[in-house]
């Protein structure tokens, strides 16, 4: 175990160190002065250009060597201080991120969980029932295919145009102020669910094929066949089979994670819903770059540690990484 | 956007095309020990072996459903790709029509907001597809293949490393990396999309790879083939690659679809390349000129079933496929 | 008798038809019996003696009938067979290597198995365990460890020990030795004789290709050859006086302790046996032969042609009919 825990560690730190030094070295690499096209955004007399080009240099730290420009940006990590927006004057980086993540947090972990939980179901389902087989599998294999981006204008136009189910667009309803009463919450959930829905839909497809295939698997392994041997009922020996299949699936949680944070991105973006995906393509469309750094850095970082969480979840339920002498393979 | 997890079991579940079994006599030494070798194609004295392993495949292939349906699906696609300009009637990119127009006889899909044939839009978006996605499949494989074959040949610290690097790729989300990339990028090339997107997936390949290239190292027949005195690359190419081929060529068809679906997210986020009709192009026009509430649906629904369909024809080929591979997974 | 199998034949379903692997079998096994069965890979021994406890999908039984105990194994029926498995018949596979689940505790393994078979006193059961791990010298907290946790040839053991505990009145034991040092090979064998003496089981049927072993712990051999029964006889017989050619070649080309091979050559066997798929009529054996005569075209019989001696041979029989 602890070799398995040293081995993830290190990733996450060499992970977070090439993610920060990417975040920090791209608008220094990339052709062109990030400063000017920052500026070109507004259009401003010259000398309130020259003034603005001067403080957002000393933001940018470009008066500075570039080894003091990248100690720095460490330091602002860790301070928390990610800077100041452009696209929305004055406002705090950090600030931006965090009110814009309850929304996003709001679509995925929802829509992971119950995808997660509803495929492997479903997959093992399949996996004992020939005739569940033949339907389960092929709907997976078309949800698999289906674009995101696709899906995010198919499921509004079906039930916010068509049939006016629900709303198609932003968090709550422009008419409401936020507020903790009923109708507030209840406009938030009817736009909340189409978006949702989205994401759930894409993910489930996946989840339910590979744990068809594992499970499929497991029932005719070495284990399985023993357990049958020696006359166990076909009840135990499913759940044998299913504990089994879940470890890999487990693993492939992990790695699913950034696939689901793009299609959240998608998704966010199809449906105007306020979250750091659409906060994200906002930084980038108006080359607000203070936004757009920060942005990057809190994905990389909320990724490495949702990862560490899954591999402690993983420790606890795989008895082989807990004791092996030998370490995983994971 | 879909990663092909789900259609790569953990590595040491692999199993090999099966090599058929080897008698052992009892006790005896009725055959040389070399005849183990007899039944693995392009072993030792393997000549009808290998001749009835490729029997096999087109014998099981040609009656495989799911192959025959997915591959039928796809080389629809292609034709229509192929025959794109003759098919298409006008260009994609030329504002002929009225805009908004409904489907009719002329534009069988209507035009667009800028009154441009969505037909033709469709069939080009098509070819592009193809594009990008046999650029994606083909860098991540050359990527994947060779790392992944260093590590599991290599083993040991090399192996590590790569690993540590494979890991660490995987944990950087690719969309949040091209829009900060694609930011800085005023105008971008079809060849860099294909390409970020090979550099992206390549760890998928790397790890399957990787575990496969472990496996068949310590086989039998790597053994005698080391025994008998071959270098390491004839080792790699001449024994290793070909039992592989088939398992490599499943992966990389997976690849091929999960490129196409990639490249479609970043073109409908507008930072695929520059200027170009795609798919993924077209639902991102169709969602900023209020497709949805005009009931457009000719303009926004056709590139997204036509590339399901492209995509789903080759997940279902791909697991025809791996039956007729593998004889384990045959219905019997 | 204790176990009675008479013409058995079991055969696999395959696109291009039914393969018999097991041809029109017979055989008996007296109570405290153990016997060895020997062949070359493909001759059926594994098919046999795995039909006898659990026939999967891939399998038919296509004839003949098998009885334990004086009732019939209803072999062909998987529902019926379940709660004989484990109880009356049991086995100890050929992959026991891998037979322990790895995510759970063999003490749990075993209170699930027993479970299944709704077996009530489930913490005597599990005491009686730790003594018999404790009987063959390992340390009675196996039951606390996870199957990876353990060695090879402790984990052959321990499947054993899990496929025994329930004293079934007969073991299938798939080549239990072949995956084991030598050392380790002769405990188990000493185990499984120790088993027998103390009653945990009492008859056993030991598959293997290694004749080594079966002349340690077999008190009979039978061997196999494409399907069919070639010969059956005491140890003793097979090893000193077999009568089947084929018996004959196996024996004479096991290495002899002593000898040095400098000046006789060791011999084989020329040839290979006939595939599943293209069978020859008559006698199985006849192109590998060298007494072979005009009547091996026809079938030979499987007939006792000394006491306790069993032969399917043509040769045999007429030098027996004289």
């Amino acid at each position: 175990m602890r070799r398995y825990l040293t081995r993830k560690l290190i990733t996450y730190l060499l992970a977070f160190f090439i993610g920060v030094t990417l975040d920090w070295g791209i608008p220094r690499l990339m052709p062109g002065d990030p400063i000017q096209s920052m500026l070109d955004k507004f259009s401003l007399q010259s000398a309130s250009y020259a003034a603005q080009y001067k403080i957002f240099a000393q933001q940018f730290g470009t008066n500075l060597p570039l080894w003091q420009q990248y100690l720095n940006y460490w330091k602002g990590i860790f301070t928390g201080n990610l800077g100041l927006s452009i696209w929305a004057p004055g406002a705090r980086v950090s600030t931006l991120i965090f009110q814009a993540l309850p929304y996003t947090l709001a679509l995925l972990i929802p829509a992971i969980v119950l995808s997660y939980f509803f495929g492997n179901r479903l997959g093992a389902a399949a996996a004992r029932r020939k005739w569940l087989d033949n339907s389960v599998l092929p709907i997976g294999y078309v949800f698999q295919a289906i674009p995101y981006a696709w899906l995010a204008l198919v499921v509004p136009y079906l039930f916010g145009v068509v049939w006016h189910v629900f709303p198609t667009s932003r968090p709550y309803s422009e008419t409401l102020v936020p507020a903790w009463n009923w109708t507030f919450i209840a406009s938030l959930l009817d736009h909340w669910f189409l978006p949702f829905l989205t994401l759930f839909i894409v993910s489930l497809g996946g989840w339910a094929i590979g744990m068809r295939n594992l499970v499929i698997y497991e029932l005719e392994n070495d284990s399985s066949r023993y357990m049958r041997a020696l006359g166990a009922n076909e009840r135990i020996v499913r759940r044998y089979a299913y504990r089994n299949a879940s470890l890999p699936q487990l693993s492939g949680l992990a790695l699913a994670l950034g696939v689901v944070i793009g299609g959240n991105i998608v998704t966010e973006i199809a449906f105007q819903y306020p979250g750091l995906g659409q906060l994200i393509f906002n930084a980038a469309a108006n080359n607000d770059y203070f936004l757009l750094q920060g942005i990057f850095i809190f994905i990389v970082i909320a990724v490495l540690v949702a990862n560490f969480v899954i591999d402690l979840v993983y420790i606890a339920v795989d008895p082989r990484t807990r004791l092996s002498m030998q370490g995983s393979t994971a | 956007m879909t990663e092909p997890l789900s259609e790569i079991p953990a590595a040491d579940s692999r199993d090999i095309a099966e090599l058929p079994e080897a008698v052992v006599p009892v006790a005896t030494v009725a055959e040389p020990a070399v005849a183990v070798a007899a039944g693995i194609p392009g072993g030792l004295g393997g000549g009808t072996a290998v001749g009835r392993k490729r029997g096999d495949f087109v014998y099981y292939g040609l009656r495989n459903k799911k192959l025959l349906f997915g591959l039928g699906l796809e080389l629809f696609f292609v034709l229509v790709a192929l025959l794109g300009p003759v098919i298409a009637r006008h260009s994609p990119t030329e504002l002929i029509g009225t805009s908004l127009s409904k489907p009719s006889a002329t534009y069988w899909l209507g035009t667009d907001n800028l009154g441009r044939d969505i037909f033709a839009q469709l069939v080009y978006g098509l070819r592009e597809s193809y594009l990008v996605g046999a650029l994606g499949a083909v860098s991540a494989s050359v990527v994947g293949m060779t790392l992944g074959f260093i590590a599991g040949w290599r083993g040991g610290i090399v192996d590590e490393i790569i690993q540590l690097f494979t890991n660490v790729l995987v944990m950087i989300p690719s969309l949040v990396l091209i829009i900060v990339i694609g930011a800085y990028l005023p105008s971008r090339s079809v060849l860099f999309e294909g390409v970020f997107i090979g550099l992206t997936t390549w760890p998928w390949v790397a790890r399957a790879v990787r575990a496969q290239t472990f496996s068949l190292r310590s086989r039998e027949f790597v053994d005698m083939a080391k025994l008998s005195g071959k270098r390491p690359v004839s080792i790699i190419v001449k024994e290793i690659a070909p039992n592989m081929a088939s398992y490599l060529f499943l992966v990389i068809i997976l690849l091929f679809g999960s490129s196409m679906l990639l490249a479609s997210s970043y073109d409908f986020l507008g930072i695929g390349p520059t200027n170009l009709v795609s798919l993924g192009t077209m639902m991102n026009n169709a969602n900023q000129n209020a497709a949805l509430f005009y009931h457009l649906w000719s303009w926004f629904i056709p590139p997204g079933v036509v590339l399901t369909g492209m995509v789903a024809a080759l997940l279902v080929a791909n697991v025809g496929l791996d039956e007729v591979f593998n004889p384990k997974l045959r219905e019997q | 008798m204790s176990v009675s199998v008479e013409n058995l034949s079991v055969a696999y379903r395959s696109r291009r038809g039914d393969l018999t692997a097991v041809d029109n079998v017979s055989f008996s096994l007296a109570d405290g019996e153990i016997m060895g069965l020997a062949g070359e890979s493909g001759s059926g021994k594994s098919t046999l003696g795995n039909s006898l406890i659990y026939l999967d999908q891939r399998m038919k039984q296509v004839g003949g009938k098998v009885t334990l105990d004086g009732r019939e194994l209803p072999i062909a029926d998987t529902k019926a067979m379940r709660p004989l498995r484990m109880t009356q018949v049991s086995l100890v596979p050929q992959y026991a290597m891998s037979a322990l689940t790895p995510t759970r505790k063999i003490g749990t393994l075993t209170d699930d198995l027993l479970k299944s078979h709704k077996v009530r006193n489930r913490d005597e059961v599990l005491a009686e365990m730790r003594r018999r791990i404790e009987l063959i010298g390992l340390k009675d907290d196996v039951l606390r460890k996870y199957s990876f946790e353990l060695s090879g040839g402790m984990r052959q053991r321990v499947t054993i020990i899990l496929s025994t505990l329930l004293n079934p009145s007969l073991l299938i034991a798939d080549e239990v030795t072949s995956a084991l040092d030598v050392s380790t090979q002769r405990a188990v064998g000493e185990m499984l004789l120790e088993f027998r003496d103390r009653g945990y089981i009492k008859s056993a049927i030991t598959i293997t290709h290694d004749l080594s072993i079966l002349a340690q712990i077999a008190d009979s051999i039978t061997i196999m050859y494409a399907g069919r029964l070639a010969e059956k006889a005491s140890t003793d017989t097979i090893v000193n006086e077999p009568l089947h050619p084929y018996t004959q070649a196996l024996i004479a080309s096991l290495p002899e302790v002593g000898v040095r091979h400098d000046t006789t050559t060791l011999t084989g066997i020329p040839g290979r046996p006939p595939s599943l798929a293209n069978m020859p009529t008559g006698c199985r054996f006849r192109d590998r032969c060298p007494f072979a005569f005009a009547k091996c075209t026809q079938t030979p019989p499987f007939e006792e042609v000394k006491p306790g001696h069993y032969v399917s041979c043509w040769k045999v029989s007429q030098e027996a009919a004289k």
